[in-house]
């Protein structure tokens, strides 16, 4: 155990780790309970083209790929509002558009395999002390995002009572989109592209089955999140296995525990 | 002249190429009951989104005790919308919801004053020893008195009721008028309501707004609903049914 948290790329894994899972379940009571959880894997695909254009480009693929995605997100939430789709159809043309990007941008360059493994499954390694920095500056950042807890949760429970008391509602969405989008972005190299949706939805699925109130889902949610990298890290360190799915599937089981305690409470 | 409580001038709106609502014009004094009644599509949601400021409206105004609908205080309006269209899901407590009529946002933390008003709101409605149960699991007529204390709550001199009986009983419903004249009598409040209930817009409401899509009627409750407006509304215009409680036969 002292060795693991001697190691450099542990305590960076650890850190970063544990930002983004509150940074994850802060934001994720709002997509688990506007049930847009599918908004977690379209933005995350649009974070794989904006990573596959800064490996095209040469670039540190984190400072593409959060414009990148930041555009689709504000894109999704436009495009559900003037047209009137349902969001999960505007997720699902973006997500396919900035899939095909990617691949396009990946079938131009050589040195795929190895850069674009590294965020597809997430990995402890290719976390370094600049991508700790920016996730501490995004931390910082978000704690602004407090104030609006507020006014997100009320356009949650009920859009247009919370209209009719003049919450610029759409404009709260707009900076959600982006907040959340970030989270995907900074999240990426250790969780992974392909299972980061589930960094938004679990911790928060499994705090709304204990919760009565939406205060006690986000402080659970934020907990389960948090524990969760800990201990899936320590797993991850001791069987030499992927980072991301280790934490996930802590996550699941936290999630199956606090089913099995509701229905037994139930029933 | 007075300011009115609602007026409403040559109201017209539209969704996209769909005429929701054409020609609506009325006023309603401070202290009024308007109860409005259509078929289902006639415009009667449109008409309360419009009053909340919404819907904008194509053409003509909606004024709030004179000014603009949506450019009026909020906390001078209370809207009780329909049950039917609530988030069950949503994890929530009757104290959180009636606080949110307080502050216009979702609490975090409820401060004492807060508290102490809420529960007195609560209280009149009937609610005050159901705080620790969630929303999800109240039925449809307690949450409606949950609704009806986040209303009151705030002291709005306007209450907005879109089919407010819904999933009530019929002793429920009676109270809940009874809590609404109450309100409206302690605080010269003015109420502005959807419903489907000719007779309860006959014992209750002092003005009534026959809507569909255009208006077919307006006036005190009695001289509406005696007439031939009903049945345009309803568009039962070639031929007569029975349509008020004593034509029906009954008391």
């Amino acid at each position: 155990m002292i060795e693991m948290l001697q190691s450099g790329f542990m305590q960076r894994a650890f850190l970063g780790g544990i930002m983004v899972a509150y940074l994850a379940g802060f934001f994720g009571v709002f997509v688990v309970q506007r049930g847009l959880s599918f908004l977690g894997n379209g933005l995350a695909h649009a974070a794989f083209g904006g990573v596959a254009l800064g490996i095209l480009l040469q670039r540190e693929p984190l400072w593409i790929a959060v414009p990148f995605t930041v555009v689709v997100a504000l894109g999704i939430v436009w495009l559900t509002e003037k047209t009137r789709l349902g969001a999960d159809t505007s997720i699902g043309i973006f997500f396919s558009v900035s899939m095909a990007l990617g691949i396009i941008f990946l079938s131009q360059t050589e040195r795929f395999t190895t850069d674009a493994f590294a965020y597809l499954f997430g990995s402890i390694l290719a976390v370094r002390w600049s991508d700790i920095y920016v996730t501490a500056v995004l931390v910082a950042l978000s704690v602004g995002a407090w104030r609006w807890w507020g006014s997100w949760a009320y356009a949650t429970f009920d859009r247009e009572l919370a209209q009719s008391d003049r919450v610029a509602c759409l404009r709260g969405d707009y900076v959600l989109a982006v907040a959340i989008a970030v989270t995907i972005v900074v999240s990426m190299k250790l969780v992974g592209i392909t299972l980061i949706a589930a960094f938004l939805v679990i911790p928060a699925a499994t705090a709304r089955l204990l919760s009565a109130t939406f205060r006690a889902m986000t402080l659970i949610s934020v907990g389960i999140g948090v524990g969760s990298v800990l201990i899936g890290l320590v797993f991850s360190w001791q069987y030499d296995l992927p980072s991301g799915p280790c934490v996930i599937l802590t996550q699941a089981a936290a999630f199956a525990l606090a089913f099995a305690a509701r229905t037994l409470r139930a029933g | 002249m007075n300011v009115a409580a609602v007026e409403v001038e040559g109201l017209e709106v539209r969704l996209g190429r769909h005429v929701a609502l054409e020609a609506i014009e009325f006023r309603l004094e401070e202290n009024g009951f308007l109860a409005i009644l259509g078929p289902n599509g006639a415009g009667k949601s449109t008409l309360i989104r419009v009053l909340l400021g919404l819907q904008p409206p194509h053409a003509g105004s909606a004024r709030i005790f004179g000014r603009p609908a949506g450019k009026n205080p909020a906390h001078e309006v209370g809207y009780i919308p329909q049950i039917k269209t609530l988030d069950r899901q949503f994890p929530a407590l009757p104290l959180e919801l009636v606080v949110s009529g307080i502050r216009g946002s979702w609490p975090w933390f409820i401060r004492r004053a807060e508290r102490e008003q809420a529960m007195e709101a609560l209280a009149i409605a009937g609610m005050d020893r159901k705080l620790g149960t969630p929303l999800g699991q109240l039925s449809g007529g307690e949450l409606q008195r949950v609704y009806l204390a986040r209303s009151f709550v705030r002291q709005p001199r306007l209450l907005l009721l879109d089919e407010p009986a819904t999933g009530m009983d019929a002793l429920g419903e009676a109270d809940m008028y009874r809590l609404l004249e109450n309100y409206r009598a302690r605080h010269n409040a003015t109420i502005l309501m959807i419903t489907h209930d000719w007779d309860v817009a006959r014992h209750h409401a002092s003005h009534v707004l026959l809507l569909n899509r255009r208006q077919t009627g307006f006036g005190p409750a009695g001289e509406v609903l005696a007439g031939d407006a009903l049945r345009r509304a309803y568009g039962h215009v070639g031929h007569a049914h029975p349509m008020t409680v004593e034509e029906a036969g009954h008391d």
